[in-house]
C-alpha cells in the first residue's frame, strides 16, 4: 500500500452484522485517537513568574490535574506535549522559550496563562517584556486573568482538550502534524540592540535605511488610521506594514490624527436616545397626572 | 538507630493517606448525596484531609470580594424608567487610576448640542493588560465599575476577544447584587437608597424619597418589575404610596419579607449554611 | 560642629548625626550634608568614597550595606548620583551616603572590597543607569544581556511603547481610543533599534560573553590530582528554565570533576521593568505592581511600600498615621504570608532535595487554606493589592462567605474570626509541627544539608544577606527588631537565629520563625476583637491621586525572604503630575544571590540546588 487514505478511517458508518451488534464498538479513528491524546497531555515543567505559582497549586492536591491525565510535567521538552507559558515573557527569556518549543515533538500544544504570555500583561509597557508570546509561537488558548485562579487554568485545560476532540486526522490542512514530514522550526530570536525576530528582518533593514535618510526619526513612524474608534482591528503583520512602510517612503513621520467622533449616528445610540426620551415622557405623563 | 527519622517522617506519610479515608468515612452519606453539605467541612479549615474540589463538576465559590476582569453596571433591563441605562458617568476616574492604564472611554456627547454628557460613549478595557486590581470599582465614585468572578474566559483566540467593549463589559445592577450581595448592600446605603447616586440627587430635588437600603434589592426589583408591567412608572407609585401608607400595605410588606426569608432559610439549610 | 572629641571606642554606637559630624570632620569639604527639602544624611566626594566607606563601615560600625541604587537628576542639576543605605547590624537607623558623577561618563569607585554585597547591586545601577563602578571586577550587564541599545532608567531613554512621561495617560479619557500598543510600532512589536543599525554586522554575543572567562574552549586545562587521576574542567549551564531554580534563574557552573569552582549567577530572564514602568506610575499605582515582586508575599511587599510612601507623606501637613486597626490587620496579614512563604519554601526546598513533592503538596496544602483567607478580604489569592496609605483597603469581612454563580459552584461560609481563630490556634501550629516531625529528623535531609552550603557570619553580613540568610549564620538582626515599625514593638517574639550557617539551619530557621509567627498572631486575634468596628482607614480614602511632599524616603520591612526596601523619591512640581522620581526596590532575593558563589564553592553540582533552595529566592524580585 502507497498511499493510505486516512480519510477512509474515518468512517462510522460501517454496517455491523446483526450477530456482533453488542459485541463490537465502532469510533472513528480521529475520535480514539484524540481521546487518548488529550486524556494524557503532559505538560512542560516549566514556569515564568506569578502564573507559575498558580500553575504548580493547580497541579497540588486541592485542584489536581492529574484527573486529566496532566499531572506528568516532565522537565524536558523532548516528552512535552504541552507548553503552559505561565507568566511574563521577557525579551531575555523569549529565546529559550522559542528554543523548548522547537524541541518538543509534535503534536505540540502551547497555553499563554495570564494577561502577560497572552499579551503583555501590566508589564506590557516595559522596555524588556515581550506584548504576548504569540508574537513568537502559536498559542492554541488563552487564559485570561492576573493571575488565573487554579479553577480558571482547568478551565482553560478543558478549553484545550475540546480542541483536540475537535481536530480531525482527516484534514491535514487543520493540524500541521497529520500531514507528512516534520514542519518548520520557529526562527529563534537574536539579541541584538533589541530583540530581532528573524521573520522581520528584511522590515527591520527597511526601516534602519530610512532612519538613516530621515534624521533618525523612521523608526517610530505610526501606519496611518490606527486611531478611529470601535471598528474591529488586527495587529499589522508583517506584509501589510512593508507594504505601507513602502508607500510612504520618504514621506515625513505624520501625527496619526485624534479620533473624530462619528458624524453618523450609529443606531446603538439612537436607540438609546429614543428610549430615553420614552421614558422621560412617561415621566412627564406621570407627573402630570400627579398634579391634576 | 539511623533510620528512625526517616520511619518516623513515612508515619506522617501515612497519617496523611489515612486521615483523608477516616473523613470520608464521616463525610459517607452527605458526600454520596453530592451536595454542598459535606464541601464546607471538607474545603473548611478543620479538615484535616487532603479533597480535592472536583472541578468542573463542583467548583470552589468564589467569595464577594473576588477579584477578576471589571465590568459595567448598568440599570436592569426590565427597569421601568431607565431600563438598560448606564450608570457610568464618564468621569474618567477608573482609567486614570488604572495602574496598567488597560481602560479607555470615549465620553459623551449631546449629539444637538455637542455638549458632554455623563455617559460613556464607547468604553473599553483591554483584559490582555487589566491586572485585577480593583482600583478601579474601588475608586468608581458611582458605583458603576465592579469586578467581576467570572473567571471562566479562556478563549481561542485573543486579537478579537480580549478587548471589551460596552456590550461585553455591561451588566445589570441584579447581576451585581448577585454575586456580592453584602457589598452592594453596603454600597447602596453610602449612597442613601438603591437607585444611583445621580438619580438619588434628581429625585431628592423633586422631593422624591429614594428607595431605601432596609428592602432587600430582590424585592425592590419585584416591584419595579410589577410596576413596569403594569406601565406605570414605579417611583411615582412609590411616592404615592408612601405618604399614604397604611396599616395594611405595611403589613403585607412585611409579610413579603418574612415569606422572602424563610425562602432564604430553606435554600440556605438546604446548602448547609448556618 | 562637634567640639569635644570622640573616642574611637564609642563610635560605632551613638546616633546617626554624631556618625556624620564624625565623618565631616575626618574628611573636611569632601563631606557634605544633604540640604535638599527632604533628603538626609552626607554626600561624599567621589574622590575620597572609598576610603569614606571603610571607615563608616570600619570606625563608625556601618558594617551592613543594605541597599545601593542610582539616581538620574536630569533638569535637577543634571547628574547622576549613587546612594547608599549603611546600616549597623546591632540595629538603629541607616547612614544615608551618595556619591555625585556627571551624566557624560558617569563614574564612581566600586565598593565591592569594602562591601562585597554591593557586588550585584553596581551591576544593576550599571546596567540600567549606566554608571561605571571603577574597580569592580565583572562589571557586565545582569538584568539585561550585553549589547542592549542604552541604560533604560536613566531619564531621557524612552521605550518603545512610550506614550507619554507619567500616567495617567491623556488618550485614555475623555477621547479615548481601544487600540494595542503593537498598532502603533511599525515592527508590531515591542522593539526598537538605533538609526545605525547594521544588519550585517549583528551578532548575538550574549553567550559567548556569558561564558568567555569560564575555562571554555582552548583555556580548558587538564589537571592532574595527587593520584595521578585526570579530570577535566568542565562548564555546566542550569537554568533558564531548569526546574529547580525556582523560575528563570540560571547559574553557569565551573567544575572540577563533580566539584564546584566557579559558579556565575545569570539573571534578567524575568526583568520586567518594574522600577522603569513605577517611575510612569502615579503614587498609588505602584501599590498592586509590589504584589508581583515576590508573588508568594504579596501582602508584605504591599506593607513595605505604604510604609516608604507614609514616611514621605509625614513630610505633609495633611498625613495622619493608619489607624491601630489597621496597624493590627496589616500584622495579621504579614505574619500570615510569612508562613505561607515558608511553607512554601520548605516544600520546594524538600523538591530540590529530591523529595519530590509530597513536602510540597502538604505545604500547598496549608497555604490554600490562609490563602482562602486572604481571597475573602483582599479579593485575590496572591495579588492581595490590599494596603493604602494610611491603612489597609477594607476591612476584614464578617463572614468568608462565597456566593454561587457560576454553575455547579458549592458554597462556603465560615465566620471570619472563627476561623482565623482555628487557623492561628490549631491549624497552622499542628502543620508545622507535623513538618517539623515529618523532616527534621531524617537521616537523608540530614547527609544532605549539614554542613552543606556554609556561610559564616562576617561573611554573612559582608554580603549583604538578608532575613534567614542572615539569621541562620548567627546574626540576630531583624528588621521587625531593629528598627521596629507597625505595632511590632508592643507585640513579643523573638528573633529566631540558628548559628551554623548551613543549609539544615536555614531550613530550621524558618520553623522557628514560623512558630514566632503564630506566637505573634496570637496576641494579635484579641487586638482584633478589641478593635472591631474600628476604622482602618486614616484620612480621606476617596484620593486617588495622593499628592506626596518633596524629598525621600527608604522604607523596609522584613519580608519572609529578608529585608524588602524601598527607595522613593518624590521631586517635581508639587502641582503637576504625580509620580516617583524614583523608584527603587531593595529585593532581598537578588542581593541574597550574592553569596551564592562563595556558598557553592567545594560542593558538589547536585549540592548547588539545594543551597539555591535553601536561600529561597524567587524570581519576580530578583530580576524585578
Amino acid at each position: 500500500m502507497s498511499e493510505l487514505d486516512l480519510r477512509e478511517l474515518h468512517n462510522t458508518e460501517f454496517p455491523v452484522p446483526a450477530d456482533m451488534q453488542n459485541n463490537v464498538a465502532i469510533t472513528s479513528l480521529s475520535r480514539i485517537y484524540n481521546w487518548s491524546r488529550r486524556s494524557s497531555i503532559w505538560p512542560m515543567l516549566f514556569g515564568l513568574a506569578c502564573c507559575a505559582i498558580e500553575m504548580i497549586a493547580t497541579a497540588a492536591s486541592r485542584y489536581d490535574t492529574a484527573r486529566f491525565g496532566m499531572e506528568v510535567m516532565r522537565a524536558s521538552p523532548r516528552q512535552s506535549d504541552l507548553m503552559i507559558v505561565s507568566g511574563t515573557v521577557t525579551k531575555k527569556m523569549v529565546v529559550p522559550i522559542v528554543r523548548l518549543y522547537n524541541q518538543m515533538p509534535e503534536p505540540k500544544y502551547v497555553l499563554a496563562m495570564g494577561a502577560c504570555a497572552s499579551g503583555g500583561g501590566p508589564f506590557k509597557e516595559g522596555y524588556n517584556v515581550v506584548s504576548g508570546i504569540d508574537q513568537y509561537v502559536p498559542v492554541d488558548v488563552y487564559v485570561p486573568g492576573c493571575p488565573p485562579t487554579p479553577q480558571a487554568l482547568i478551565y482553560g485545560l478543558i478549553a484545550l482538550q475540546r480542541k483536540i476532540d475537535g481536530q480531525s486526522l482527516a484534514n491535514m490542512d487543520d493540524v500541521p502534524w497529520y500531514g507528512v514530514g516534520p514542519s518548520d522550526p520557529v526562527p529563534i530570536p537574536i539579541l541584538g540592540p533589541d530583540i530581532i525576530d528573524p521573520r522581520q528582518m528584511e522590515l527591520i533593514r527597511q526601516q534602519a535605511e530610512r532612519a538613516a535618510g530621515a534624521a533618525g526619526k523612521g523608526t517610530r513612524d505610526l501606519p496611518a488610521a490606527v486611531m478611529d474608534i470601535g471598528k474591529p482591528r488586527t495587529v499589522p503583520t508583517v506584509e501589510s506594514v512593508t507594504a505601507e512602510v513602502k508607500q510612504e517612503a520618504g514621506v515625513p513621520a505624520v501625527e496619526a490624527p485624534k479620533a473624530e467622533p462619528a458624524a453618523e449616528v450609529d443606531p446603538e445610540k439612537a436607540a438609546r436616545i429614543a428610549k430615553r426620551e420614552a421614558a422621560l415622557a412617561r415621566k412627564r405623563a406621570a407627573q402630570e397626572k400627579g398634579e391634576n | 538507630m539511623y533510620g528512625t527519622g526517616i520511619l518516623k517522617g513515612l508515619s506522617v506519610t501515612i497519617k496523611h493517606f489515612i486521615d483523608t479515608y477516616v473523613e470520608d468515612i464521616k463525610y459517607l452519606g452527605r458526600r454520596v448525596l453530592k451536595t454542598g453539605e459535606s464541601f464546607q467541612e471538607r474545603q473548611g479549615v478543620a479538615s484535616r484531609g487532603l479533597y480535592t474540589v472536583q472541578y468542573p463538576e463542583e467548583k470552589i465559590a468564589v467569595p464577594e470580594r473576588f477579584r477578576f476582569v471589571p465590568f459595567l453596571v448598568v440599570e436592569d433591563p426590565d427597569h421601568p424608567e431607565r431600563p438598560g441605562d448606564d450608570w457610568c458617568t464618564s468621569c474618567g476616574i477608573c482609567s486614570k487610576v488604572c495602574p496598567p492604564q488597560c481602560i479607555w472611554i470615549v465620553r459623551g456627547e449631546d449629539p444637538v448640542t455637542k455638549r458632554p454628557i455623563p455617559q460613556p460613549e464607547a468604553f473599553f478595557i483591554d483584559i490582555d493588560i487589566c491586572m485585577n486590581c480593583g482600583f478601579c470599582a474601588e475608586f468608581c465614585p458611582f458605583d458603576a465599575i465592579k469586578m467581576d468572578h467570572d473567571y471562566e474566559l479562556a478563549s481561542y483566540d485573543r486579537t478579537g476577544n480580549h478587548i471589551y467593549d460596552k456590550a461585553k463589559l455591561s451588566k445589570p445592577f441584579s447581576y451585581w447584587y448577585g454575586i456580592a450581595p453584602t457589598t452592594a448592600t453596603e454600597e447602596a446605603a453610602d449612597r442613601g437608597g438603591w437607585e444611583h447616586s445621580d438619580v438619588i440627587k434628581d429625585m431628592k430635588k423633586k422631593g422624591q424619597p429614594a428607595t431605601p437600603v432596609s428592602i432587600p434589592y430582590p424585592e425592590v426589583r419585584a416591584e419595579w418589575a410589577t410596576a413596569a408591567a403594569s406601565g406605570a412608572p414605579a417611583a411615582a407609585a412609590v411616592v404615592e404610596a408612601a405618604p399614604a401608607e397604611d396599616e395594611s400595605e405595611k403589613a403585607a410588606r412585611l409579610e413579603r419579607r418574612l415569606e422572602a426569608l424563610a425562602r432564604k432559610r430553606a435554600r440556605d439549610a438546604r446548602l448547609g449554611i448556618q | 560642629m562637634v567640639d569635644q572629641a570622640i573616642l574611637p571606642a564609642a563610635l560605632d554606637s551613638g546616633d546617626v548625626q554624631t556618625a556624620i559630624n564624625h565623618l565631616k570632620e575626618m574628611y573636611p569639604g569632601k563631606v557634605q550634608d544633604d540640604t535638599r527639602q527632604g533628603y538626609s544624611g552626607v554626600i561624599i566626594d567621589r574622590s575620597v568614597l572609598v576610603e569614606a566607606a571603610t571607615a563608616i563601615r570600619d570606625k563608625l560600625g556601618f558594617n551592613y550595606l543594605s541597599s545601593v541604587t542610582g539616581v538620574d537628576y536630569l533638569g535637577f542639576g543634571d547628574h547622576l548620583e549613587v546612594v547608599y543605605h549603611a546600616y549597623r547590624i546591632t540595629g538603629g537607623p541607616a547612614l544615608v551616603f551618595k556619591a555625585q558623577t556627571p551624566r557624560d561618563n558617569a563614574e564612581v569607585p566600586s565598593l565591592i572590597e569594602v562591601y562585597p554585597g554591593a557586588d550585584l547591586q553596581e551591576r544593576e545601577a550599571y546596567d540600567l543607569m549606566g554608571i561605571r563602578f571603577h574597580g569592580h571586577p565583572n562589571l557586565k550587564r545582569i538584568l539585561l544581556w550585553e549589547g542592549f541599545n542604552g541604560h533604560p532608567l536613566r531619564k531621557d531613554w524612552k521605550e518603545a511603547y512610550y506614550e507619554q512621561e507619567h500616567k495617567p495617560f491623556d488618550s485614555r479619557w475623555p477621547a479615548g481610543y481601544a487600540r494595542r500598543a503593537e498598532e502603533l510600532t511599525v515592527f508590531g512589536k515591542n522593539v526598537q533599534y538605533p538609526a545605525d543599525l547594521d544588519l550585517s554586522r549583528l551578532s548575538d554575543t550574549t553567550e559567548s560573553q556569558l561564558y568567555s572567562g569560564m575555562g571554555l574552549g582552548v583555556d580548558v586545562q587538564d589537571e592532574v590530582t595527587s593520584e595521578g587521576i585526570k579530570t577535566d574542567r568542565l562548564v555546566v549551564n542550569l537554568g533558564p528554565h531548569h526546574p529547580s531554580t525556582h523560575g528563570v534563574f540560571r547559574m553557569v557552573v565551573e567544575l572540577n570533576g563533580e566539584t564546584v569552582e566557579n559558579l556565575e549567577p545569570v539573571m534578567g530572564y524575568l526583568h520586567r521593568n518594574h522600577e522603569q514602568i513605577g517611575e510612569r506610575n502615579a503614587w498609588n499605582h505602584n501599590m498592586p505592581f509590589t504584589d508581583r515582586l515576590d508573588y508568594i508575599s504579596g501582602m508584605s511587599n504591599n506593607l513595605g511600600y505604604a510604609l516608604a510612601v507614609e514616611q514621605l507623606l509625614a513630610h505633609g501637613a495633611r498625613y495622619t498615621p493608619p489607624t491601630y486597626r489597621a496597624e493590627v490587620i496589616r500584622v495579621l496579614m504579614v505574619e500570615l504570608t510569612r508562613i505561607v512563604n515558608h511553607m512554601w519554601a520548605i516544600g520546594f526546598l524538600l523538591n530540590d532535595l529530591g523529595a519530590f513533592f509530597t513536602p510540597a503538596l502538604y505545604a500547598i496544602s496549608e497555604r490554600e487554606r490562609i490563602l482562602d483567607f486572604f481571597e475573602a478580604t483582599a479579593g485575590s489569592r496572591m495579588m492581595p493589592n490590599y494596603m493604602r496609605f494610611q491603612g489597609v483597603a477594607r476591612d476584614i469581612p464578617e463572614r468568608i462567605r462565597s456566593t454561587a454563580n457560576q454553575l455547579n459552584d458549592r458554597v462556603r461560609d465560615f465566620n471570619t474570626m472563627d476561623y482565623l481563630t482555628e487557623l492561628i490556634n490549631e491549624r497552622i501550629p499542628g502543620a508545622i509541627d507535623e513538618l517539623d516531625r515529618y523532616l527534621s529528623d531524617n537521616e537523608i535531609i540530614k547527609a544532605r544539608t549539614i554542613g552543606v552550603g556554609y556561610l559564616p557570619k562576617d561573611m554573612a553580613i559582608a554580603y549583604s544577606a538578608a532575613g534567614p540568610v542572615l539569621r541562620a549564620s548567627g546574626v540576630p538582626y531583624d528588621v521587625r527588631r531593629a528598627e521596629p515599625y507597625s505595632i511590632y514593638p508592643e507585640l513579643d517574639f523573638d528573633v529566631a537565629v540558628r548559628y551554623n550557617g548551613d543549609i539544615y539551619d536555614r531550613y530550621l530557621i524558618r520553623l522557628d520563625e514560623m512558630r514566632e509567627s503564630v506566637r505573634i498572631l496570637k496576641q494579635v486575634l484579641p487586638r482584633l476583637e478589641a478593635t472591631k468596628g474600628e476604622s482602618v482607614f486614616a484620612g480621606n480614602k476617596a484620593i486617588y491621586m495622593p499628592r506626596v511632599p518633596l524629598g525621600e524616603a527608604y522604607g523596609r520591612v522584613e519580608n519572609p525572604k529578608g529585608e524588602l526596601g524601598f527607595y522613593v523619591i518624590s521631586q517635581g512640581d508639587p502641582k503637576g503630575p504625580q509620580n516617583p522620581w524614583r523608584y527603587h526596590v531593595r529585593a532581598p532575593s537578588f542581593i541574597n544571590l550574592t553569596a551564592l558563589g562563595q556558598m557553592s564553592k567545594g560542593h558538589k553540582v547536585a549540592d548547588i540546588v539545594a543551597i539555591l533552595g535553601s536561600i529561597d529566592i524567587v524570581l519576580g524580585e530578583t530580576d524585578r
